[in-house]
């Protein structure tokens, strides 16, 4: 769906993202992370036809931004980080001046504009003026003119930006909703929701890609494999001693001794859990949780990004 | 151009809706009215000469409207974000444009139609001729026409509404005074100056009810060049 080969994108002398390269297949639900200024709306404004760039190749659905925006601005709905909205219209008004803007046939309008309110949650608010939404129908307005002429891609700049808790749950299951139909290129700040919503991720700084994976690949790659923790009834070093002594177990740990209870963890194949276990049970130790830990995505982010002004 | 129609059809919603437009109008159209009664009803006066008067005032009433009308149309839309709208649509830069223009158009026209009044007075209570009132709004129309598209040009260079109306304003000036400057150049910079002159050179055969065609294209080729300009300025953003 979309191929970028050295992408570069000078403000000036500046500039703001440099070589980049990556593609994105159909249907895939893509997070862009980054720092702030580390060059994702510059990146996302290049796919969204409204900047050109400096040198590089990007093409979408075939057709190259340089050569033919028109043809890709048929075929994408641009949520940018503040959404465009003119405060005069009517949620309505809006929503159907957009669909025409882009293309939906007067024919088809009433029924694009009723099915993407319905999507949005927007219907209570049809007939509202835009000035007097809160913040969160605003946002839900943003990704609605996005979607209501129902293109290939969408490309979202921070769309759960400024939302409350109730809100970004909402976005959320908004955009897991919209997962298959389209494909769908986010940016976010907030690393939980693109750990929630995207297939792959794409992590930028200072205007280069700096990985892109799945967030177990990227934990992988970064040395940060998964480990077991147990946690147990009775002593745990007793139960450190018989974890050691499972075959393929690298290393075993006591992270917590508790009255009556010990948290330990097992550096080992997921595949052993259940030697793990039978270990234990053998032994006549209670088992009271066994859980797989990942990396988490904050933490393979701020690896990343070495920590720059993150936190 | 259905792109054209859809965006000038919202903007002219936006300036019926908004409290800015009728205020700009309002303003305005206080001030013409005070300015005709002080200069064109001044003295005795044949009708006709009257008629010329009002249009002389017309002239920069209108000119100042367009200026104030124009100063949002593309600013706002930077200041806004909404631009980021337009430029992700399937709209050509020409389209945004000339869309901005038509609903301009359209709103500075509702001015003029208020300002019917004036020439009504004295037609019902002078003699005058039709011709001349149709030839001066022409003019009017023609460089309302021109303004705008100074203005839109202006508009597109800012994001600041103040700053485009001032920026507007300055070239419009520069527009109508460049005929003092041809009195202290040498030929053919003097010519040049003279045939720029937006109200000395070009305005006064309508005042007086002539149409000449080489005013009627001075005016259509500054609307021309205004909103070329403008269109380029959009188009060269998207490179910044």
């Amino acid at each position: 769906m979309i191929q970028v080969e050295g992408l570069t994108k000078y403000y000036g002398s500046q500039a703001a993202i440099q070589d980049l390269s990556f593609s994105i297949a159909k249907g895939e639900v893509i997070g862009f992370l980054g720092l702030n200024g580390a060059g994702k709306t510059t990146t996302l404004k290049v796919l969204g036809c409204v900047l050109l760039p400096t040198s590089g190749r990007v093409e979408i659905d075939g057709y190259d931004v340089v050569e033919n925006p028109h043809e890709i601005r048929k075929r994408i709905g641009f949520l940018p980080d503040a959404p465009p909205l003119y405060g005069e219209m009517t949620v309505r008004g809006y929503l159907s001046f957009v669909a025409q803007l882009r293309g939906v046939s007067s024919e088809h309008l009433a029924a694009r504009v009723e099915k993407v309110e319905e999507q949005t949650a927007l219907r209570d608010a049809d007939g509202e003026l835009i000035s007097s939404l809160s913040h969160g129908y605003r946002q839900r307005l943003g990704v609605a003119q996005a979607l209501v002429h129902n293109p290939a891609l969408l490309i979202l700049d921070e769309p759960t930006g400024g939302l409350d808790p109730v809100q970004i749950v909402e976005m959320r299951r908004l955009i897991l909703g919209l997962k298959g139909g389209h494909t769908i290129l986010i940016s976010s700040h907030i690393l939980s929701e693109i750990s929630q919503t995207c297939d792959r991720l794409l992590i930028i700084q200072s205007g280069e890609i700096v990985a892109q994976g799945t967030e177990q690949e990227l934990a992988r790659r970064l040395g940060g494999a998964s480990h077991i923790e147990l946690e147990i009834q009775g002593s745990g070093e007793r139960a450190v001693g018989l974890l050691r002594a499972v075959a393929g177990v690298q290393e075993v740990s006591l992270q917590k001794q508790d009255e009556g209870t010990a948290t330990i963890r097992v550096e080992a194949p997921l595949e052993l859990r259940p030697a793990l276990v039978r270990a234990l049970v053998k032994a006549d130790i209670d088992l009271l949780r066994l859980e797989r830990i990942s990396e988490k995505l904050e933490s393979i982010f701020l690896k990343l990004t070495h920590g720059k002004g993150a936190g | 151009m259905r792109a054209a129609l859809l965006i000038a059809r919202r903007e002219l919603g936006a300036y019926l809706r908004s409290l800015s437009g009728y205020l700009i109008i309002a303003v305005v159209l206080a001030l013409h009215g005070l300015f005709f009664n002080a200069y064109a009803l001044a003295g005795t006066k044949r009708s006709a000469e009257v008629l010329q008067g009002f249009f002389w005032t017309c002239f920069g009433f209108t000119a100042v409207a367009a200026v104030l009308i124009s100063m949002r149309l593309l600013a706002e839309e930077r200041q806004t974000g909404t631009i980021d709208l337009l430029y992700s649509s399937p709209v050509r830069d020409v389209e945004i444009v000339f869309g901005k223009y038509l609903s301009s158009m359209a709103f500075l026209g509702l001015y003029l139609l208020a300002t019917t009044f004036m020439p009504a007075m004295i037609l019902v209570n002078g003699k005058i001729s039709v011709g001349q009132i149709i030839a001066g709004y022409f003019g009017s129309f023609l460089v309302g026409s021109a303004c705008l598209a100074v203005g839109i040009f202006g508009s597109s260079l800012a994001r600041s509404q103040v700053v485009a109306a001032i920026a507007s304003g300055c070239m419009v000036i520069a527009l109508v005074v460049s005929w003092l400057l041809a009195k202290v150049t040498d030929r053919p910079l003097n010519d040049v100056f003279t045939n720029l002159a937006l109200y000395q050179q070009h305005f006064p055969p309508f005042e007086k009810g002539l149409i000449h065609l080489r005013d009627v294209v001075y005016y259509v080729a500054l609307t021309y060049l205004g909103l070329f300009a403008a269109t380029r300025v959009l188009e060269a953003r998207r490179w910044k």
